[in-house]
């Protein structure tokens, strides 16, 4: 691997130490070195949002962050927050309403959806689609994805 | 697309950074929300990056007199936590909730916005209205350029090589507007509105109209909204881009203007 640097950081609870190639991006590394393929490649432009992961505690692209520049970071990726069951609500809420078709961007929509659901905010559905805004769904029309965060958060069937 | 090949180093001084900037093809890398794109699209192609997201010397939002100094590596998401900046740079927090989306805001920051000086980008528009200054270190001290001289051109700022930008200060304007037209919200601007006002007068200007953010001087000046608008065809000469033909440009910068308009036109 060319120009590898010494790498240290944690997924999901297990320190991690790896050499990697600058160019890799967290996504690829977690996906191809780690095999935590929840994340998904949509875009590898920062745009479509099927990347998110959290580090440090807040959600990025994965895409847009080289894994490098992990060094020393706390990473949670679906895998983890899933295991954990923080997701559970979400998830059932997700499948309650129907709220993923191909389920491509589901990963990430809850990655962002559960950023919104532990800010312990009251948020109005406006202020739902804008903080998933940034997770593009090809299938849904968004609606019953608005639907389950809603339920989730403010207790709603 | 993946990036292409490169090396890394995370500076740990301003120091150790001014050292690496010296090598061929050295680029600098703070939050990475444009850099790494255009790396995965293979437009830039650099040797080395050095990431400067570890130096305590460019962070933090300090209260200063008469305004604010906001260091680079301040991403979106602190700036909108601030209450510094509610309270002394309202324009600022109003302009980053137009930022892309809330996992790239956790990342981007401010000192790479104006570093890269996207014309469709929020910041240096708030900068040219709020007459910021921003201040570019270098291994012999510090070099402060006001806004209106530090946009030179399309992705071209007067960062000259060996210059690191550290921090922008912005002075204390309470009464400001922003406003953005996009296709989708988060998405790069049609054409955007960073517009203050104080006893001085008022200051407008505009993103997503050229190769920089334009200052509307005659426009800013207008006793009327009337007046103002028909000043501002000759602030304006608006690119077409892709979508948006130069008149059509023109004329959504006229609308945000009147609706800017009663807002940075109260008395003091």
């Amino acid at each position: 691997m060319d120009h590898a640097v010494e790498t240290t950081l944690t997924v999901n609870g297990t320190r991690i130490t790896r050499r990697i190639a600058p160019r890799v991006h967290l996504v690829d590394f977690l996906r191809d070195e780690l095999g935590l393929t929840g994340s998904h490649i949509g875009c590898e432009h920062g745009v479509c949002g099927a990347c998110t992961v959290r580090v440090n505690g807040d959600i990025v692209r994965g895409c847009l962050m080289l894994a490098v520049q992990a060094d020393g970071c706390t990473v949670e990726t679906i895998e983890g927050l899933s295991d954990s069951k923080e997701l559970a609500p979400l998830q059932q809420a997700f499948h309650e309403h129907n709220a993923l078709q191909c389920g491509f961007c589901t990963p990430g929509m809850l990655m962002a959806a559960q950023d919104l659901v532990r800010s312990g905010t009251k948020p109005t559905r406006d202020e739902i689609r804008a903080h998933i805004s940034g997770n593009y769904c090809r299938c849904t029309g968004y609606q019953a994805i608005v639907d389950a965060i809603e339920a989730t958060i403010n207790g709603k069937g | 697309m993946k990036a292409p090949s490169f090396a890394y180093a995370k500076a740990k001084s301003l120091a150790e950074a001014f050292e690496l900037i010296e090598r061929p093809g050295a680029r600098i890398l703070a939050g990475g929300q444009s850099l790494i794109p255009s790396l995965n699209m293979r437009l830039a192609s650099p040797e080395l990056l050095i990431d400067i997201t570890g130096l305590k010397d460019l962070q933090g939002i300090d209260r200063r007199p008469g305004g604010l100094r906001i260091g680079a590596l301040v991403t979106h998401a602190q700036l909108q936590r601030s209450d510094a900046v509610d309270q002394h740079a309202p324009l600022l927090l109003q302009a980053a909730a137009h930022i892309a989306h809330p996992a790239i805001r956790n990342r981007g920051t401010m000192g790479g916005s104006l570093a890269l000086a996207d014309p469709a980008a929020e910041y240096p528009a708030c900068a040219l209205a709020l007459n910021a200054t921003i201040v570019l270190v270098h291994r012999r001290g510090e070099r402060r350029v006001p806004a209106a001289k530090f946009f030179k051109g399309l992705f071209e700022t007067d960062i000259r090589p060996g210059e690191i930008l550290a921090a922008a200060e912005f002075p204390k304007v309470e009464r400001s507007v922003f406003l953005e037209l996009a296709r989708r919200h988060g998405d790069y601007a049609i054409v955007g509105l960073a517009g203050v006002a104080d006893a001085s007068g008022r200051r407008i200007a505009y993103l997503g109209v050229g190769a920089t953010p334009v200052f509307a001087e005659q426009a800013s000046r207008a006793v009327s909204l009337n007046a103002a608008l028909e000043l501002l065809g000759r602030d304006l000469q608006p690119q077409a881009d892709l979508y948006n033909s130069s008149a059509t440009k023109l004329h959504l910068a006229k609308v945000l203007l009147s609706r800017a308009w009663t807002t940075l036109s109260k008395p003091h």
